[in-house]
């Protein structure tokens, strides 16, 4: 599909939010959040139910009041601009269509509030529906319309306006897996397309992973680590990301040197890690190296469930180190059955050090 | 199995007890029939006596649709139905004006003041109109000071009265559609607050709003304790008038306001079933109507 010419946008603008404090009775949504997202790049809010990922976006968007700190977009300082004057487009968790109008006027809303004339308003609203693959529904009320479609033309409505940056609040957590992970890739490819800034809340990892250039991992109102999405999963910058983003698996160790020697072998370890004595290092499933050869190097354990992923298999294993969760190829998990004896060792991939549980 | 080895067949039960249901639903139609007809039939039969008292005229109803010839010879009457004119656009106008508006601004921005607007606007119907009167005598003094004693001043208690009915089914269009989302989505496009009432929030509760103004309608159509206490003018205090002059045009005026505020409802009843068939562009607010009091009272 060709982009309609139009609807591209030179760039975006650059989105900082500074030190924003939200509180409701006792609970900080937004604990001193402070965030910058460069023109045109998308940034994902990554966190659990509760951990303030919407809150700030409402915050950025106008739709909530914040007890302290500033929005910038673009260098202008807009913390005090009612949301209809931030010039940001949103596309929201629920079906927001305007029931009583059709797709195109839907679409064409945010341009009358900005007084373009009818026909340049029609021409654009088309043209924004073109964009998302939706303008043979132009005449349809959202009533008619499935959840992906809505959603779609929800995000042509925010486009249609060419929004300073785009706000997307769980666009897909109403969606069936499959329109999901369609409408995913096409909101990305859109996204890139039009060249605008965006921010897009999810608690899902994998839909965060996927369309992000950069993930915010947010717990209790806190930014916990702001990276590329390979880095968030490759070097989690805190227990709580390790654990929130990717499998983990508690490995006891001792650290020396800079290095955490395990029953497995030894790993390096990331920063932020625990310097010193016994502690645990969170291990991702890929690390957790299997064999079945008893002269391998290792320690011994015993596969206690495996399940198969496709072409992947992950396979739980007892040891004396505590249940360890193992990623293969599912050609070399065959004959992993539950009760057969295994050498386990780790990779030589940094790791998380925390201090011990036990 | 029992009633297979029985020898009855199913089939047949089946086909005998809907056949005793629908014998049931026509007899619960004949007689609540019966019992709404009834009144009228002995309204249009007072109308029609001839003064000698054998045969029939239509003389009453002449007059009726005789204008010029009614005002002249009952001037009350034609104030009383210029008042409640009046006093039927004035209230529908404050209470929407009112209520609309507060109801989605408490939605929105003050949902802890919900609970108790609601018991605000449903008190009304737990005060009787006499007492309510008693009430309303003193502020009307004041009123009278200020505005004059017209009867239109009467929209100010009406308000008051059709609160209860107005409230119910706004409440009801306003919880069919997702407000919050939908005017935040209107205001990140650009949209100020008036512009989501009237263009996004109004147009999809319309329905709701219609019930609510013709409830309102048909009560002050009706009503006839507060402005008779209060020493004003309707439609109902000129046909309590009428009786003690002219009891057959009295009754000619009652049977054509019931008919009018019939007519009212059965017309907002058609327009929701013609938009309820209209197929799959169903809009929020075409739930409402099955939900209104308008419903039940028709």
């Amino acid at each position: 599909m060709t982009t309609p010419a139009t609807t591209t946008q030179d760039s975006g603008r650059e989105v900082r939010l500074e030190d924003l404090r939200r509180t409701y009775g006792d609970v900080h949504a937004l604990d001193g959040l402070s965030l910058a997202v460069a023109p045109g790049r998308m940034l994902v809010l990554l966190g659990p139910s509760g951990c303030g990922k919407t809150t700030a976006l409402r915050a950025l968007a106008g739709l909530e009041e914040v007890d302290g700190g500033r929005v910038l977009v673009g260098g202008r300082d807009l913390t005090g601009v009612p949301a209809s004057r931030r010039d940001m487009g949103m596309v929201f968790q629920a079906y927001s269509l305007f029931p009583h109008l059709t797709a195109l006027e839907n679409v064409a809303f945010g341009l009358r509030m900005r007084r373009v004339g009818a026909s340049e308003r029609r021409r654009r609203a088309g043209e924004a529906l073109e964009l998302v693959g939706l303008s043979g529904l132009a005449e349809r009320f959202a009533g008619e319309m499935s959840g992906g479609q809505q959603q779609r033309v929800a995000l042509a409505r925010a486009l249609a306006i060419r929004p300073s940056v785009l706000l997307l609040d769980e666009p897909l957590s109403a969606l069936d897996a499959r329109v999901r992970t369609q409408l995913r890739e096409e909101i990305r490819r859109i996204q890139l397309e039009v060249g605008t800034t965006a921010v897009f809340v999810t608690h899902d990892q994998e839909e965060a992973l996927a369309v992000a250039d950069e993930v915010g991992v947010m717990s209790a109102g806190r930014l916990e680590q702001l990276a590329a999405p390979q880095e968030v999963y490759d070097r989690p910058a805190t227990p709580f990301v390790a654990g929130f983003v990717g499998l983990t698996s508690r490995v006891p160790a001792t650290v020396r040197d800079g290095r955490a020697s395990t029953a497995g072998g030894e790993v390096p370890l990331l920063p932020g890690s625990v310097d010193a004595g016994s502690v645990d290092v969170l291990v991702r499933p890929e690390a957790v190296l299997v064999s079945r050869d008893d002269l391998a190097d290792g320690a011994a354990g015993r596969v206690v469930h495996t399940s198969f992923l496709g072409a992947l298999a992950r396979v739980t294993l007892a040891t004396d180190a505590g249940e360890l969760l193992a990623q293969l190829p599912a050609s070399a998990a065959t004959g992993l059955g539950p009760g057969t004896p295994v050498t386990w060792s780790l990779a030589a991939t940094p790791a998380l050090a925390v201090p011990s549980e036990t | 199995m029992a009633a297979v080895t029985g020898g009855t067949r199913p089939g047949s039960l089946g086909r005998r007890r809907r056949r005793r249901q629908a014998v049931q639903r026509w007899v619960v139609v004949a007689v609540t029939g019966v019992f709404f007809l009834l009144p009228l039939i002995a309204m249009v039969e007072f109308t029609t006596r001839a003064p000698s008292g054998s045969g029939r005229t239509l003389d009453v109803w002449r007059t009726l649709a005789d204008v010029g010839r009614l005002s002249e010879q009952y001037p009350d009457l034609l104030d009383g139905v210029t008042a409640s004119a009046g006093l039927v656009v004035l209230t529908v106008l404050l209470m929407l004006v009112l209520l609309v508006p507060t109801m989605i601004w408490v939605r929105l921005r003050l949902p802890w003041l919900r609970r108790p607007m609601e018991f605000a606007c449903l008190l009304p119907l737990t005060v009787p109109a006499i007492v309510l009167v008693v009430g309303l005598a003193p502020v009307y003094a004041w009123v009278a000071y200020f505005l004059g004693p017209s009867s239109l001043t009467l929209c100010f208690a009406y308000t008051v009265l059709v609160l209860p009915y107005a409230y119910r089914a706004i409440d009801t269009g306003l919880s069919a559609i997702d407000v919050r989302t939908l005017s935040e989505a209107a205001r990140s496009l650009g949209a100020g607050w008036f512009t989501v009432i009237a263009r996004v929030v109004l147009p999809n509760i319309r329905s709701a709003v219609l019930s609510a103004s013709f409830l309102s309608v048909a009560l002050v159509l009706g009503e006839f304790t507060v402005a008779n206490l209060l020493s004003r003018t309707n439609v109902q205090v000129a046909i309590n008038l009428l009786g003690k002059r002219d009891p057959s045009i009295s009754v000619a005026v009652s049977l054509t306001s019931l008919v009018i505020a019939f007519l009212l409802l059965l017309v907002l009843s058609l327009a929701g079933v013609r938009r309820r068939s209209r197929g799959p562009r169903r809009r929020p607010d075409q739930t409402v109507l099955a939900a209104t009091p308008v419903q039940e009272i028709s």
